[in-house]
């Protein structure tokens, strides 16, 4: 009785037809200047509250005092031990996480709306009032540096270390990383020091997402509003990219290891570029989804690998094209050639019309998942404010991916695409 | 609340359809009743390879990814001990597409060489990424081992070993294929801005001509309650050594799994819990530790683990996890702390439910598990535990006994 046509796909509304819409946040400052960007929705009564500093590693002036400054934050403070802020935080089923990144490091509360009032003033403590206790300060060092020992025996953390260093130089945030001796060397003068000038009189911002309460706004002000933030200027830190001279780097971590990690990665430039977001979707046609030609080939049809992908890797000073992938020991060399092969093609033709319009759909329907709710749309927001782009991004944006033609994208591939220009790092 | 629509295809389909106005995005879900527990002891991780072949082309479709991509979609699919399920969101105006797929490859796979010999590589590489070349990787196949003399959840879903992944024949794929991916052993929920009689519309076209199939009928043997305290010491080159420790506990519709999940999180979840506060911060005995369940369907292992701050002896670490366990069963759980755990669960609950995707996969494994509606109830379930049930409970399962123990030595 199927008489039912199954070989023929049902018709499609091209996703690039779709008007695609970023609704604007609630924006207002607090009293001493604190920008809040507020986005109110959802059904669940829940929200997510993120205080950005700009305290990345890029201000530190030892290596690990920005990452551990921001660890430490919730391990005491004037008050409270680091026992008694865990207890407050979770007797109401909150979570207060923190993350340190290279230019910024955040606070994220995550909570039932109901109980917003009642935890906005603990974070403010955070802020304010973290003492950062020396035995605090000890555990901490102890178990860093023991996950530390254990993530060094990692095939794949050691070479997204490696890629970094040979990139951006050691001395650089970008290309920095964690080693025993700096652990050892951590000291709270210096954490303290580090604390009050990017936290406490530091800068920052405030993204507030989800069912919010009424007074949002009130609660703000008078918890984070007369905090002495956002008063004096950030000082002026500029570093140098000083790149390796040797572009491959092969190396065994694990001699009985029975996979090598591969990166492969060059240096590119940064969100504002013009060819910042052409090259989006020239990365999406090579590595950037499942249906990518590093995935058809080097998964679908070889099966070196699990899973393989490129991407950039957008930072504020200089940003990096990189492909990553883990593969059987005895198919690495193979898989470095297969990827080169595959930037080579990019450079030889442009796509044909048939695998741009599929790469065009696909990104406008995943533009439209991340849009979805205000969780998603906050996260958009304040990647363009923290990165200061322009006003109709977002529009422009979208008109390039629907617009981009196959010469545009071949150009690109010879510019960017050069074996001679990517760093390759394989650890076994 | 979650609200959802519910009806059976003639051929035995459930279909559950959950209408959400608010998003421009529709979520399809096809959970089938299969999962590792099914498979035969000779022929582990043939779940998980099967879920990898879902994608290697139907019977009229040669390729399932890119028509999807096409339409603006995307798709993944996880298989555990329990289950296998597959999901794709796409925009709500190109759902056709979606059934159009899913029906195609429940009507019949391509059964293709090519693919079974690709994928068999892939699955290989996958578990030597995440059980093989990782340091403690292989700790959960030695344990499941040992806590599971008889059930089949003593593998893993990645497969007891790489050769039986390695021997999986076409014959075996189709044989699993037409036994377990049949109407009548899946569920479908589809959710986003849509009606359910179109739902309902769409479901006939597509997947009502698919032959029903046989109803699969689980019969495994339950595993027998343990009576002595098991133990294994494994050597390895890792720079820490480790402590496991796991004790059986109910299946996933018994009280006592609800009870065991507290039972977690008073343990080990969050740094003001006792493991992490007694063992990692004041003695630090611990460079971590971990309390967690799997929420398995069958009766499934509450688990302790956690690597050892040097110098301290595993016995130590044993002793010291023992003490904790001890502390709770002689003093009993404080109003605060039971109060704790629940708002967690409340709070835990609702950010389930931010997402479609989340809530789509939830009510198809409520439906897996016998009824959709028993999502809506789970918080007034945790709500009505109380702290003297809890230690009842924890006195139960906490026996020396019923304890398996993995010493994971590091040696260099």
């Amino acid at each position: 009785m199927d008489k039912l046509n199954r070989k023929k796909a049902p018709a499609i509304e091209d996703a690039v037809a779709f008007h695609l819409k970023l609704d604007t946040p609630l924006i207002y400052k607090l009293s001493n200047a604190t920008p809040v960007y507020a986005m109110h929705g959802g059904a669940q009564e829940v929200v997510k509250i993120e205080w950005v500093f700009n305290a990345g590693n890029w201000y530190e002036d030892k290596n690990l005092i920005a990452a551990s400054t921001n660890f430490l934050l919730k391990n005491g403070t004037k008050n409270k031990t680091a026992l008694a802020i865990s207890e407050a935080i979770e007797y109401y089923g909150a979570s207060v996480s923190r993350s340190c990144y290279n230019e910024t490091a955040t606070i994220t509360l995550h909570c039932l709306s109901k109980h917003v009032a009642i935890l906005l003033p603990l974070i403010a403590s955070l802020i304010n009032e973290a003492v950062f206790p020396e035995d605090e300060i000890n555990i901490y060092r102890k178990m860093q540096l023991q996950r530390l020992s254990v993530n060094l025996r990692k095939c794949d953390f050691v070479a997204n270390r490696l890629i970094d260093a040979v990139l951006y130089g050691e001395a650089h945030p970008y290309g920095i990383t964690s080693n025993a001796a700096a652990y050892e060397a951590l000291s709270r003068e210096e954490l303290n020091a580090f604390y009050h000038q990017f936290y406490t009189h530091g800068f920052c911002k405030i993204f507030a997402a989800g069912h919010l309460p009424d007074n949002l706004d009130a609660l703000l002000e008078a918890h984070f509003g007369s905090l002495p933030m956002n008063a004096k200027p950030l000082p002026d830190r500029a570093h140098n990219i000083i790149p390796n001279m040797v572009k491959k780097h092969h190396i065994i971590n694990d001699e009985n290891g029975v996979q090598g990690a591969i990166r492969i990665g060059r240096s590119f430039p940064g969100r504002k570029h013009p060819d910042y977001v052409k090259s989006l979707v020239l990365n999406n046609i090579f590595g950037g989804y499942f249906g990518s030609r590093l995935m058809s080939n080097i998964r679908e049809d070889k099966g070196y690998t699990y899973g393989i992908y490129s991407y950039i890797q957008p930072y504020q000073q200089q940003s990096a094209w990189m492909i990553s992938t883990e593969a059987g020991r005895d198919v690495c060399a193979a898989t470095i050639e297969e990827i080169y092969k595959e930037m080579n093609l990019l450079c030889a033709a442009p796509p044909d019309e048939d695998e741009l319009y599929l790469v065009r759909n696909y990104m406008m329907g995943s533009l439209l998942g991340d849009l979805d709710g205000p969780f998603q749309q906050i996260t958009r927001w304040k990647n363009y404010i923290l990165n200061d782009l322009p006003e109709g991004y977002f529009e422009e944006s979208i008109a390039t991916v629907k617009n981009i033609s196959g010469e545009e994208l071949l150009a690109l591939a010879r510019e960017y695409f050069q074996q001679k220009d990517f760093y390759e790092i394989q650890v076994i | 609340m979650i609200h959802f629509n519910r009806f059976v295809l003639d051929n035995g389909l459930r279909v559950l359809v959950h209408e959400d106005f608010s998003t421009p995005l529709a979520v399809v879900n096809v959970m089938y009743d299969v999962g590792a527990r099914d498979e035969n002891p000779d022929r582990t991780g043939f779940a998980h390879l099967f879920e990898h072949l879902m994608f290697g082309g139907s019977i009229n479709i040669p390729d399932y990814d890119e028509p999807l991509q096409k339409a603006g979609g995307e798709n993944n699919a996880y298989t555990t001990n329990d289950l296998t399920n597959y999901y794709c969101q796409l925009p709500v105006q190109n759902i056709e597409t979606a059934f159009w797929l899913e029906s195609d490859r429940m009507l019949s796979l391509a059964f293709g060489k090519k693919s079974l010999d690709v994928q068999r590589k892939v699955v290989c590489e996958e578990f030597k990424e995440h059980y093989l070349n990782k340091p403690y990787g292989n700790a959960w196949h030695h344990l499941r081992s040992l806590a599971y003399t008889t059930h089949p959840y003593q593998w893993l879903t990645i497969g007891k070993e790489l050769k039986h992944v390695e021997e999986a024949s076409l014959d075996d794929v189709k044989q699993f294929f037409f036994k377990h991916y049949r109407p009548i052993n899946a569920i479908l929920v589809v959710s986003g801005p849509v009606k359910t009689d179109d739902i309902k519309r769409l479901a006939d076209k597509w997947f009502g001509p698919i032959a029903m199939g046989e109803k699969y009928i689980r019969n495994l043997t339950a595993e027998p309650l343990q009576t002595a305290a098991r133990k294994k010491d494994i050597d390895s080159n890792v720079p820490l050594d480790a402590f496991y420790r796991c004790y059986p506990i109910a299946g996933r519709l018994d009280r006592g799994y609800y009870l065991s999940d507290l039972l977690t999180d008073i343990m080990g979840s969050g740094a003001s819990s006792r493991l992490f506060q007694k063992l990692v911060k004041e003695q630090q005995i611990f460079a971590g530790i971990d309390c967690y369940h799997f929420g398995s369907i069958d009766p499934g292992l509450l688990a302790i683990e956690g690597k050892l701050v040097k110098g301290i002896s595993l016995d130590e670490a044993a002793a010291a996890v023992e003490h904790e366990i001890e502390e709770l069963l002689t003093n009993g759980i404080q109003p605060q702390e039971l109060e704790k755990i629940k708002n967690k669960t409340e709070s835990v609950i609702a950010f389930e439910d931010v997402a479609l995707m989340s809530r789509t996969n939830s009510l198809a494994f409520y439906e897996l598990l016998g009824d959709a509606a028993l999502m809506n109830e789970e918080l007034s379930r945790y709500q009505s535990i109380t702290a003297d049930e809890l230690l009842a409970y924890g006195k139960q399962i906490f026996k020396k006994e019923h304890s398996n123990t993995l010493f994971y030595h590091a040696v260099n």
